[in-house]
């Protein structure tokens, strides 16, 4: 298969960036995304020119490294799935592809399709842990929690901190980001004592670091590679009400 | 060179208690202190960054990923090993012990897996009291499986996340003491090299991914997290970034590295499609309880699986192996998939492949059943290969995944190197030469939440190291070797990249230092080796600068330290002269093709000393002493 690339290229946070063509040829149906672009790095280095810049680990769906708006879509067209999970089999021969980093003010781009994504760590930081030291634990089983609790945390949990959610809303909102850790650690006994403080703190550092707000379109949802779901936001801004009115 | 392992007397299950009973604490008001490197956030180094800044160490922590949370602990599947016996099978911290050590074919030294056993139960503790959302029954007490052949329940699990959740668990524990102030976190920053100075480790350098920066870190002990080498075989279950670059820095500065030879290559993985695939994907042992596997019998037959009638089936691991069949552990496995393919009787792009086949199951069970124990695999499968294995069967062959060798260290967790100190995949000393299912993510979190914390304490309290300035000479020759060799890196100006190099000689790995070894293969190796890294260094291309955001520059460098350890891992190989676990050497194995270790020459640990680039490492050895267990044959016929 061929196709015709427009690639966001930025030589550092300064630089005004541009979008360039290129073209890839003779690539494999079976080829995933971010390996027909590694085709094409291979192409740019020996021909001795600088390669596209972009950021990927694991490859397998689950570090949340990689981060590409394709045509448009964060993670590209493959619903459920990060970005180094789809396939050229998803395109057709000829087709032109537009590849641009996650574009946010909360994530400034560092160099071509690479963001600056700690906000999101210092969101966690402001409160997204269980305060328990190493070592003072009480056994595993001694606090049951219901299945069903469990297994909501777990998928909260499920978060891989891509910040597709962010770059899919309109608002550049990260309120599924705070909302699927809120929740992670709401539905655990082990959860409560800090439930009203976390929530507080972790809104305020959002809006600190230049999230923007929820306004309910679910673009998050529909492009969150581990599905997490919209609901999650209402149960956030729930235990936020609640939190607030009491911490008053 | 003495190795001295440090072990504890007293017996085996007193020992760790005999050490805590002894060792020398440091005054909570002097915690303050001492300043702690620790590279790596994975399981392993999040988890040890986490806890020492905890107990009020200054902590400067190292990834070389745009966040902790990304290290290669994420990606693990199956699950985690403790002895809590919660199923009521008859577990004990023995049994785990022992299935540990045999399961390394007993090539592990004993008293560490004790304490590795001892110490299982308190990480789920720590785990669940942090949040992590381990799978429960409905009663909400917390649910067991079983797992890689053991015989009781073990595995706690969070579907076939589990890894994910327990590095979530420890990167929040990390992120607290970032906000506390205890650790500073540095991201997108790699370690280049190690400082040694008067035989102490006493810092590192290294390089900003963003600014291209090179800067020295100094530090009152260092302490190394940063995972394994699976990736000199290139393609491997490993994450893009996953290198050996910090151990083999260390290794060049004097600290031995251990038993490079043992790597583990898991049976199935979704097989190579073409020559762009720049990884494999592990889909998860589970599989093998349903799935059958099988290839033709005939060699070449193009049919499609379903045309094949079920007397021209060979399925082979039921044939050799009756009592275990298609559960055979995992080194027995890939090596019987590998003999198929080299017979020709291989299936899909290039013969290397072998079916799993789940239509028997589904007849037995009914497509829901088999959907609701591997529906997200079977999808992961489908997205990949566009094939839908409830119709047609996978395709599976044996990839790279974890690697047991690593730096040679004590009982304490520390290196040759005064206060060099080194945890998780990037030692060697618990797996032996094969790890088990579910206990790296065991050892990381055994090692960095409950091992280091006391080991490290009785380093500083007993020897009370000092701290070197960073203008120190020992950091301004580091530094000046580490920017050379950058500069060296972008002056070659040829024509290849660095990824053309490191997939030739990933090939050459795979093919002569891979599933099974022979003499005449590692020795052909060992020639080709040198002239791959000399070409490398006339025809390699860098393009842009140092002092700019360069991934071919940081690839360059990885695959730079990849083509001089390939051939520490081919001596090792080769000296090793019998086989065992995942070193499976063809000279020795019995008729029927069974491995035949040689407990009389060769039960040691191989820890090598680095003597220059292209000459030959010198062998140190500790002898393994078996003081609880008696060596015996593995058998799964």
């Amino acid at each position: 298969m061929n196709f015709k690339l427009h690639i966001w290229r930025q030589d550092g946070p300064q630089d005004a960036g541009r979008m360039e063509r290129f073209d890839v040829s003779d690539v494999s149906s079976d080829t995933s995304f971010l390996e027909m672009l590694d085709l094409l790095n291979e192409q740019l280095v020996s021909g001795g020119k600088e390669p596209v810049a972009f950021d990927s680990d694991c490859r397998e769906g689950i570090c949340g490294m990689c981060s590409l708006v394709v045509n448009g879509i964060p993670h590209g067209p493959d619903r459920g799935a990060t970005v180094c999970q789809l396939h050229m089999r998803h395109f057709t021969d000829g087709q032109e592809i537009h590849i641009e980093p996650w574009r946010a003010k909360a994530f400034p781009v560092l160099r071509d399709l690479i963001v600056d994504r700690t906000a999101l760590d210092r969101i966690i930081q402001a409160g997204g842990f269980i305060s328990v030291n190493t070592g003072a634990a009480p056994d595993a089983n001694s606090i049951p929690v219901p299945k069903q609790a469990a297994d909501t945390a777990f998928e909260a949990a499920a978060c891989i901190g891509c910040g597709a959610c962010v770059a899919a809303c309109k608002n550049a909102s990260a309120m599924l980001f705070v909302a699927a850790k809120a929740v992670h650690l709401a539905q655990l006994p082990q959860g409560q004592p800090e439930r009203d403080d976390r929530v507080l703190k972790m809104v305020e550092q959002m809006d600190r670091e230049g999230f923007g707000n929820c306004t309910n379109q679910y673009e998050c949802e529909a492009v969150c590679p581990k599905a997490i779901p919209a609901v999650f936001i209402a149960a956030l801004n729930r235990d936020f009400v609640k939190a607030a009115v009491t911490a008053q | 060179m003495r190795l001295d392992a440090r072990v504890p007397h007293g017996p085996l299950e007193k020992k760790w208690d005999n050490f805590r009973q002894a060792m020398k604490l440091v005054n909570p008001a002097n915690k303050r202190k001492f300043k702690i490197i620790v590279v790596g956030s994975g399981l392993a180094g999040g988890s040890a960054a986490a806890s020492l800044g905890e107990l009020g160490y200054n902590v400067d922590c190292f990834c070389f990923q745009d966040s902790p949370r990304r290290a290669h602990s994420i990606a693990a599947q199956g699950g985690i090993n403790a002895a809590k016996n919660y199923p009521g099978d008859g577990d004990s911290v023995w049994r785990l012990f022992y299935d540990t050590v045999k399961g390394g074919d007993f090539r592990s030294r004993e008293a560490n897996v004790y304490r590795l056993a001892h110490l299982s139960c308190n990480i789920i503790d720590q785990c669940v009291a942090a949040g992590v959302p381990f799978a429960r029954e409905y009663g909400g007490l917390l649910d067991n499986r079983s797992f890689g052949g053991a015989q009781v329940s073990r595995t706690f699990y969070a579907r076939g996340q589990t890894g994910q959740q327990l590095l979530l668990g420890c990167y929040q524990a990390l992120q607290r003491q970032v906000a506390a102030g205890q650790v500073k976190m540095h991201t997108r920053a790699e370690m280049l090299d190690l400082v040694v100075s008067g035989g102490r480790a006493r810092g590192i350098v290294t390089r900003d991914l963003v600014t291209g920066k090179v800067e020295r870190h100094s530090a009152h002990a260092v302490v190394l997290a940063t995972g394994g080498y699976g990736r000199v075989f290139y393609l491997s279950t490993n994450a893009m970034g996953c290198n050996v670059t910090a151990t083999y820095r260390a290794h060049k500065r004097g600290a031995l590295f251990a038993n490079p030879c043992y790597t583990q290559i898991h049976p199935t993985c979704i097989p190579v499609h073409g020559d762009n695939q720049s990884k494999l994907t592990l889909m998860s042992e589970s599989l093998r309880n349903d799935g059958r596997i099988w290839v033709p019998t005939k060699g070449g037959d193009t049919r499609m699986p379903g045309q094949i009638p079920e007397d021209e089936r060979d399925y082979y691991l039921e044939r050799k192996y009756p009592s275990f069949g298609n559960l055979a552990p995992r080194d027995i496995a890939s090596r019987s998939a590998k003999e198929a393919c080299d017979g020709g009787r291989g299936v899909g792009h290039g013969g290397r492949g072998v079916y799993l086949d789940f239509t028997d199951a589904i007849r037995r069970l009914g497509k829901d059943a088999i959907s609701a124990r591997y529906g997200n695999l079977f999808d992961m499968y489908q997205r990949i290969t566009a094939e839908n294995p409830y119709e047609v069967p996978m395709r599976i062959y044996p990839a790279s995944h974890y690697t047991m060798g690593g730096l040679w260290v004590d009982y304490h967790l520390m290196s040759n190197i005064s206060g060099l100190f080194v945890l998780g995949e990037a030692n060697f000393s618990d797996h032996g030469a094969n790890r088990l299912g579910a206990s790296a993510l065991m050892q990381g979190l055994a090692d960095g939440y409950f091992v280091i914390s006391d080991t490290l304490g009785h380093y500083l309290a007993h020897e009370k190291p000092d701290i070197l300035a960073t203008d120190h000479a020992a950091f301004n020759e580091t530094e000046t070797e580490v920017k050379a060799r950058v500069d060296k890196l972008l002056s070659v100006n040829g024509k290849r990249s660095a990824a053309s190099f490191h997939r030739e000689l990933g090939h050459l790995m795979w093919d002569k230092c891979g599933m099974t070894r022979n003499a005449a293969g590692l020795k052909e190796a060992l020639e080709k080796i040198p002239e791959i890294r000399e070409a490398f260094w006339n025809d390699l291309v860098v393009p842009g600068t140092g002092a700019q955001l360069n991934q071919s520059l940081e690839e360059a460098g990885r695959v730079a330290d990849f083509l001089e350890f390939a051939e520490l891992m081919c001596v090792d190989a080769l000296e090793r002269d019998e086989s065992c676990g995942g070193h499976f050497r063809e000279e020795h194995q019995t008729d029927d093709g069974e491995a035949v270790r040689n407990d009389h020459d060769y039960c040691y640990v191989a820890a090598w000393e680095h003597k220059g680039v292209g000459e030959k490492p010198a062998l140190h050895k500790e002898g393994l002493e078996f003081e609880s267990v008696e060596l015996a044959t593995r058998s799964y016929k």
